[in-house]
């Protein structure tokens, strides 16, 4: 059997620019994690339902394990290494989910944070039911989600400037 | 730092990214993809491999016939039991016959997993077909068998009892006998299995990362089974996505064969479950039948109970007998059952193989307790509560004999508890005598609502032993490490709490690790909510016998008896004197004077060096007794199991169109001793209910006649988003164990025992339906709701 065709792609990813050589059926998944590395996104299903795999294309959620790498071309991708401050340290919505015990095992948390960062932008104060909603789309065997939903709220308001409440 | 809400050491790495779980290593390994059985009960006639052989990238395809020394033979059985008088495992990789859908029959390697997978694909097996026998009924009735050398499919056939239940009965003023079922469900982690494997030729040695809930045992059993030199094997486990009990079966068939081709190959090969692999061939659990018959007196205390079940324990009983032998045992509760007998039978079927799934049995014999104590309520117009409450075991009474053996094969004595008391916060918490006027409330609204509780106790904290290894290095930090390995339980936290507290070290200079057989090579496992009780006992020990060795170096440096000396927050000093001053010393110093040196290393270690004080030239710089460095190694093996309980309450809505089933209220009253970290008790009590609720309302796995799994996948396999899971809302009773140093009991599974319980309980309540299986659909209520209806059709018209 032959070789496979490589197609040329370009995008950055947390602002760094990439240029690769992949073959066709590379998923963006696989892409971000074993090509460059970023494997702080997971995959737990491969057929897009449980959301651990979730970055996000230009601002929006969406499931890297349903998008084939080379369709990407031009793309500002963020994954949740993305979501740290400009030191590396933990975001705001990273350190809600610290300071909530939004994560137990940490292997859907990933999706979450990504999902979240992206919510935060449309809605800058969600009550508590509207968190449970932003992340209806999301699994996690672990936490019951009750402590994320409280990560949520937890996050606009660190996103505002809160400090310790 | 005991008892305290501390935020969680591992998350500042976890929540950015920087977790290492094992697909996120090797990634310059080969990888491997397998050929799994199509069919759940076949003979294999050829295994043909030449379409696939020009496949480019192609490494190497391996079939039973590679196999070699003890790969050849079947993998272990993990927990034989006299009664498991015909325990099968499966070979590695599938020697003549397969039973069961997704057992590997062929491993690929290539140079990527897309490639292994392109291999696989092109890998010809000719099967001859047999019967599949799936599901519990077909299993009894024998007439086609899963393994030939098996009669009547039956791998084990169990009694235990406390006396002549059945004369008891007889004689009981009130009988009920009722048919409960509990449905298969699985652990289903977030991340599924997966072993990376490295052999160093030179070095004649290997290292194998695995997801698992014991690195020590999947060490030996990799040893054994590669004829290698337990000193030459090491096993790490990485960060881990989830385990549930699903984790701690092993050796998997790839444990074994991922480290035996990277032997072969030279080099590193790696193996990540996917998901559908996940489904068919991990493990599940939960599904039991039972017959129960149970006598009573007018006031609803048992006089009698007798239990039978059957156990489908799918293809193979690597795990031994411990699902039903928990059902048999705990599903007793907090109750006096009066006489008890219980006797299961544990099946094959041509489907995936049955392992502890968190709850691990008990969510089955709570249905089956609870279902039968709602009944007698029913049957005597009583409250529910009030029959749970005549029949618990009183606080005076402890400890409390059952008169069976656990699972651990010893007795089944209750250390602690207060029944009674927990209850009545129960009863407070969710409002139960109040609930009359909101039904009335919400039946003028039109609205149909129910409530229901269910109790349990859970043994934690099963032996046989776990250990603990604290060095205090010469910076003044900690090094803790444990045998047993984590899975996002938060046990780095909470083990670094017990050690602040013992040693006087402040908690960031604690560093723990866990399940990395380098680092420690005597443990047993993460499993039946024992890491509290087992490794945090082991640790507190091991932190006292360092701080008694800092007291005794330092009390020399200081000139001081050992009783006037204390450690805070890092330095030994004389009571009552402040960090600094004279009378204190580090505990990074002590550290230095505990290893007499010839050659200083740094600044600090010259204190220590042969000619840096007067020394007592009659005695060894080591004397008797002791040992260079400030590091202890202890283990904690306890008598017995200590037994946790709680109680659960639940507030239903019932759509009386639709009949769909919404959760209003979860309540919880929790008893696991003292609370080490009260965060990671209701985060652990959290999910344990989400899982209890997708137990009882979503979660089933779908098999069709041929041994098929229809819904195998996330979007088939309904587990509860955000949307389905209520908030919880918990309170806490703490009666300490009296069976370990920390009064601890174990809180990992029990927030899923009592999930199908309580809410059958709270859908008879609003239906006014008898619920005796679950999980329960809309669909199937609605069912429920047309037979019901009928029924009462037909006795209207008999009584016309």
């Amino acid at each position: 059997m032959e070789t496979e065709a490589l197609v040329h792609v370009e995008f950055t990813v947390n602002g760094t620019p990439h240029e690769l050589e992949i073959p066709a059926r590379r998923l963006l998944s696989d892409t971000l994690r074993h090509d460059l590395r970023l494997t702080g996104t997971h995959v737990g299903c491969e057929h897009g339902v449980c959301g651990a795999c979730t970055v996000l294309l230009n601002g929006d959620p969406v499931r890297s394990c349903l998008v084939f790498a080379v369709t990407i071309d031009g793309v500002d991708i963020t994954t949740v290494e993305g979501c740290c401050t400009p030191d590396g340290g933990m975001g705001p919505v990273q350190q809600a989910f610290r300071d909530c015990h939004a994560l137990q095992c940490g292997f859907c948390t990933p999706g979450f944070i990504t999902t979240i960062t992206a919510y935060l932008e449309d809605n800058v104060e969600p009550t508590a039911e509207e968190a449970r909603e932003a992340i209806a789309g999301n699994l996690c065997r672990c936490t019951g989600y009750q402590n994320i939903v409280a990560a949520v709220q937890r996050a606009a308001h660190l996103k505002q400037g809160g400090g310790a409440t | 730092m005991f008892g305290a809400r501390i935020k969680r050491s591992e998350d500042p790495r976890l929540v950015i990214g920087n977790g290492r779980y094992l697909d996120d290593l090797g990634h310059d390994a080969l990888e491997a993809a397998f050929v799994r059985s199509p069919h759940a009960h076949a003979r294999i006639i050829e295994i043909d491999v030449t379409d696939a052989l020009d496949v480019d990238g192609l490494v190497a395809i391996y079939t039973y016939e590679d196999l070699d020394g003890r790969m050849t033979e079947p993998l272990p059985l993990l927990i034989p039991h006299p009664t498991l008088t015909h325990g099968r495992t499966q070979y590695a990789l599938a020697e003549a016959e397969v039973n069961y859908v997704g057992e590997a029959i062929v491993m690929v390697v290539a140079r990527n997993r897309y490639i292994a997978e392109d291999a696989a694909q092109r890998v010809t097996v000719s099967y001859e077909f047999l019967p599949a026998v799936v599901g519990i009924d077909v299993a009894r009735t024998a007439e086609h068998l899963v393994h030939d050398d098996v009669p009547g499919n039956v791998a084990a056939f169990m009694v235990q009892e406390t006396g002549d239940a059945d004369a008891a009965i007889d004689v009981a003023p009130h009988s009920l006998e009722l048919d409960l079922a509990i449905e298969r469900s699985a652990s289903m982690p977030m991340e599924g299995k997966g072993v990376l494997a490295r052999w160093d030729n030179d070095d004649q040695s290997l290292m194998v990362h695995t997801s698992t809930q014991t690195s020590t045992s999947v060490r030996q059993a990799i040893a054994a089974k590669l004829s290698l030199p337990v000193d030459r094997v090491e096993v790490v486990t990485p960060d881990v996505g989830g385990g549930f009990g699903v984790k701690i079966v092993h050796p998997w068939p790839e444990e074994v064969l991922i480290p035996w081709a990277a032997m072969r190959l030279g080099q590193q090969v790696k193996w990540t479950e996917d998901r559908r692999e996940h489904f068919i061939s991990s493990a599940h659990e939960r599904g039991q039948l039972h017959q129960v018959r149970v006598g009573y007196d007018d006031d609803g205390r048992l006089m009698g109970l007798s239990v039978k079940f059957w156990h489908d324990n799918g293809a193979y009983t690597p795990y031994g007998l411990i699902v039903p032998i928990i059902t048999s045992t705990q599903l007793l509760g907090p109750y006096k059952p009066g006489v008890y007998r219980v006797e299961f039978t544990s099946l094959y079927t041509n489907t995936v193989i049955v392992t502890p799934y968190r709850g691990a049995g008990r969510p089955q014999g709570c249905f089956v307790m609870e279902r039968t104590l709602d009944a007698i309520a029913a049957d005597l117009g009583l409250d529910r509560a009030v029959v749970r409450e005549r029949n618990f075991i009183q606080p005076e009474e402890m400890p409390y004999d059952q008169g069976l053996i656990f699972q651990d094969g010893r007795p089944l004595i209750y250390d602690s508890g207060d029944f009674p008391a927990s209850l009545d916060k129960l009863k407070k918490l969710v409002g139960w005598d109040e609930f009359e006027a909101y039904r009335a409330e919400a039946r003028e609204e039109g609205r149909t609502v129910g409530i229901g509780m269910a109790c349990y106790v859970e043994g934690t904290g099963v032996g046989p032993y776990e250990g603990g290894h604290i060095r205090v290095e010469t910076d003044g930090s900690v090094v803790v490490s444990t045998g047993l390995t984590s899975q996002g339980q938060g046990h780095q936290t909470m083990l670094a709490q017990i050690v602040a507290d013992e040693l006087g070290v402040p908690f960031d200079r604690i560093k723990v690790t866990t399940g990395d057989t380098r680092r420690f090579k005597y443990a047993v496992g993460t499993f039946a909510s024992r890491t509290a009780v087992m490794s945090g006992s082991a640790v507190a020990m091991t932190a006292r016998k360092v701080r008694e060795k800092a007291l005794r170096i330092a009390a020399q440096a200081l000139e001081a008896s050992v009783d006037d000396l204390e450690i805070v927050d890092g330095h030994v000093r004389v009571k009552g004197s402040g960090a600094g001053q004279i009378g204190s010393i580090e505990l990074g110093a002590v550290a230095v004077l505990s290893n007499p040196l010839r050659y200083a290393f740094d600044v600090s270690a010259q204190a220590a060096t042969q000619f840096a004080s007067p020394a007592d030239p009659d005695q060894p710089p080591v004397a008797a007794g002791e040992s260079p460095g400030l590091e202890a190694t202890d283990y904690y093996s306890p008598m017995r199991s200590t037994f946790a309980n709680g109680m659960h309450a639940v507030v239903v809505e019932t759509d009386p169109l639709t009949a769909d089933i919404k959760i209003l209220r979860y309540c919880v009253v929790h008893d696991c001793g003292n609370i080490i970290n009260p965060m990671i008790v209701e985060g652990q009590i959290h999910g344990g209910v989400a899982q209890g609720v997708g137990g009882a309302l979503y979660e089933r796995m779908e098999y069709d006649a041929s041994g098929q799994l229809l819904n195998a996948s996330y979007m088939d396999f309904l587990m509860p988003y955000a949307s389905e899971v209520p908030t919880v809302e918990i309170d806490h009773l703490e009666t300490p164990s009296p069976l370990n140093p920390l009064g601890v009991k174990g809180a990992g599974e029990a927030g899923v025992i009592p999930g199908s319980a309580a809410i059958a309980s709270a859908i008879e309540d609003a239906e006014g339906i008898a619920i005796r299986r679950m999980p329960i659909s809309p669909s199937e209520l609605f069912h429920l709701r047309l037979q019901s209806h009928a029924t009462g059709l037909r006795n209207k018209k008999d009584t016309e």
